[in-house]
């Protein structure tokens, strides 16, 4: 497996939560934010636990767990055996012991030698035991481009998991969010899916340590506009809000909507937003064909119908494996063909 | 590769005690049964036997989807159910209905998820932490290894036996193959979990040979990834008592995990599905036949003093359970369609409760007799 890390700010950062002379807000780039909430769900709950491959004495390829298990044993953060269905697998069992697992997957192509656990074992347990038993086991998935890397370390396998009942996604896209959602998803007592856009490891944003901004999974508008809405997770958040910026300068209001929640959706905003703007473009970086953008275009039309003034369009990764690194740039949707849908949207 | 040891054996096919070799240093395990405790076993041989039978039928007669007998393992199942603690976890695959019954479990309840009433059927900690049955060959190998890190995690063994908490994990020659069980392997040596592997092998995987999934003899498997192991005539029930017994409450002590593999013989089909006899033939049915479990148990306690009224004793209870099975599973109801979606998820969730409303109102609206 490749240790590629990308543009990593290597200041260590204070944990600022953690002092009495706490400050209220700090500028962490996203890899420090998840660090500083698996450090408070560590301490704030023994019973939680980190596992994977190199989180130890490394503090995990992309550095997300640094200072973890110095801080809190070995028995806290576990490094694991080289195997995934071996580390959910196992997870399954202390989960049934009474642990919180916080499992990481080391890249999102990764995952699939631990699909079978994922899918028939944890995503079903909770309906198999009729309620008796919770499964409140977190798997972060580092996914999707932008990084350069090999093949099976840029891609964005969330619709496979989607579209399994018993699990619930989720994907920040702001450190804040980051920050906040993990030390959510930890707390849920069902198993969650925690894809953490990778290229938005290392961009500084604002942590406010006092309050999140909305429940874990909640969709949210995070730019208002009024001729066209786009909508996206993750990485796509901020090529949407480039976008926005563009087309603003061009005479066109596009409301981005930030998904958070991949499954379930909150479309409540989302139609709002629709019912305002007539509008709806979805983008994502992962493979169009059966797609969450698919499954939410279906969704508007059948829900938002006598408000849309064009077909709901999809902007998304096209329907190939993820190409070489050299040629990422126009595999990834960027804010060009976003905008390039904006156009046809607003043509009709 | 090592030279293949002999499998330890403390009753002969025969029904004689074997007090030779590897065997004496299992015998004090069984010297300290009392008669209720000897006599014990065979009565759950028996009877869940008679079980198996009821229920293959009640499956013929179209009460049941499917069927998976257990006939012919019941020395392996009974004897290693016996040897477990009260605080001990155990992980089936899904034909361990001896040991379900040992720990507690309503054999009804096993019924119900083969005729189709549920996915799983008790909870766990109500039943002896005998834990769900698992359909997909080997999974549970690692949730079985994953709740024995957990018991790790919770503290060192305090040495008395009687608390230090172990899990045993049952699967078949089969499961050998697949990876979760070498993944288990190589998680229980590098945690050093409290655990005992219970391989049995009944020789068959539906219809593949168990030479096509190893070989080498199976107990070798996990010794090289650290784990020692012994293989046992699956057939004898005082040795799979007695090398449990051992093996079990040393792993609890803090050892290390451990495999046993019992040499037994799946003398049924597969499940009612199957057919047999395109793969294996009759001279090896009954050469396993004289083999059988139950008879050389019944033998060895006849030598011992045990008269007919003894066995018509338990061949009455048998049959009584037998039909009390057929007369609940007659009984048993037809779930509400709402048990699809109430524990999809442990917190409320948006999808499940829409969908779950909606069913609702589309039987209502046709008078709910769809």
């Amino acid at each position: 497996m490749s240790d590629i890390v990308t543009g990593q700010d290597q200041v260590r950062t204070a944990h600022p939560e953690q002092t009495p002379e706490a400050p209220a807000t700090a500028e962490l780039p996203m890899a420090k934010a998840l660090n500083a909430g698996l450090r408070k769900a560590l301490a704030d709950d023994p019973k939680v636990l980190l596992m994977g491959e190199d989180i130890g004495p490394l503090g995990g390829v992309f550095r997300i767990t640094e200072g973890l298990q110095a801080e809190f044993g070995p028995k806290r953060v576990i490094d694991t055996p080289l195997a995934e269905s071996g580390i959910i697998g196992t997870a399954i069992g202390l989960a049934m012991r009474g642990y919180r697992p916080v499992v990481e997957i080391q890249f999102d192509g990764f995952i699939f030698p631990g699909f079978d656990q994922i899918t028939t074992q944890l995503a079903k347990l909770t309906n198999r035991h009729e309620g008796t038993q919770a499964f409140p086991v977190v798997i972060r998935v580092p996914y999707g481009g932008h990084i350069g890397a090999v093949e099976h370390h840029q891609e964005s396998p969330e619709a496979y998991f989607a579209h399994t009942p018993g699990l619930r996604l989720v994907s920040p896209s702001t450190p804040n969010d980051a920050y906040w959602m993990i030390q959510e998803a930890i707390r849920s007592n069902d198993p969650v899916m925690f894809f953490e856009p990778k290229s938005r490891y290392w961009p500084k944003g604002t942590v406010d340590f006092r309050a999140s901004v909305a429940p874990l999974h909640s969709s949210r508008v995070v730019r208002t506009g009024t001729d066209v809405t786009v909508l996206g997770h993750g990485a796509m958040v901020s090529v949407l809000l480039q976008a926005a910026e563009i087309a603003e300068a061009e005479g066109a209001s596009l409301e981005v909507v930030d998904l958070r929640s991949l499954s379930p959706i909150d479309y409540r905003p989302i139609l709002e937003s629709v019912q305002k703007t007539g509008r709806l473009v979805i983008a994502s970086e992962a493979p169009g064909f059966a797609s969450i953008p698919s499954e939410i275009a279906a969704t508007v039309a059948e829900k938002a119908f006598y408000s849309l003034e064009a077909p709901v369009l999809r902007v998304t990764g096209f329907d190939a494996p993820f190409p070489p690194a050299k040629l990422e740039t126009q595999y990834l949707p960027d804010a060009d063909r976003v905008l390039e849908a904006v156009d046809r949207a607003l043509a009709y | 590769m090592a030279e293949p040891r002999s499998a330890v054996q403390l009753l002969t096919p025969e029904g004689r005690l074997n007090t030779d070799g590897a065997a004496a240093e299992y015998l004090p395990y069984i010297d300290a049964l009392d008669d209720d405790q000897l006599r014990q076993f065979y009565r759950d041989m028996v009877v869940v036997r008679r079980f198996d039978v009821e229920a293959a039928n009640l499956q013929r007669q179209g009460e049941m989807g499917l069927w998976v007998p257990s006939m012919g393992q019941e020395a392996a199942q009974v004897g290693s159910a016996y040897a477990t603690r009260a605080q001990d976890h155990i992980f089936p695959a899904y034909r361990e209905h001896a040991i379900a019954m040992i720990r507690g479990v309503d054999l009804i309840d096993i019924i119900r998820m083969l005729r189709g009433l549920t996915h799983g059927g008790w909870d766990p900690k109500q039943r002896g932490n005998f834990h769900l049955y698992t359909l997909v060959i080997g999974s549970h190998a690692l949730h079985a290894t994953g709740f024995a890190m957990g018991i790790a995690l919770d503290g060192d063994p305090t040495g008395d036996p009687d608390k230090d908490e172990a899990t045993i994990v049952y699967f078949g020659d089969g499961a050998t193959s697949q990876g979760d069980v070498s993944e288990a392997f190589v998680f229980a040596a590098s945690y050093r979990t409290p655990q005992v592997f219970f391989l049995q092998n009944n020789h068959w995987a539906i219809s593949v040979p168990v030479s096509v999934q190893s070989r080498t003899p199976l107990y070798q498997r996990s010794e090289g990834f650290g784990i020692p192991s012994v293989q046992i005539d699956g057939n004898d029930v005082l040795a799979s008592f007695a090398v449990t017994k051992r093996n079990l409450d040393e792993a609890r002590g803090g050892t290390g995990p451990r495999l046993i593999e019992a040499l037994t013989y799946r003398m049924g089909a597969h499940t009612s599905s199957d057919d047999p006899t395109k793969y294996r033939s009759d001279a090896e049915v009954a050469s396993w036949a004289e083999r059988d479990p139950i008879s050389r148990y019944e033998t060895w306690l006849r030598s011992l003093g045990a008269t007919d009224n003894f066995f018509e004793n338990v061949k009455t209870e048998a049959e009584d359970f037998a039909a009390d099975i057929r007369r609940r599973t007659l009984e048993l109801p037809t779930p509400d369609p709402a048990l699809m979606f109430d524990h999809v998820y442990s917190e409320p969730h948006p999808v499940t409760e829409e969908q779950k409303a909606w069913l609702a109102d589309y039987e209502q609206s046709y008078g709910g007799d769809a």
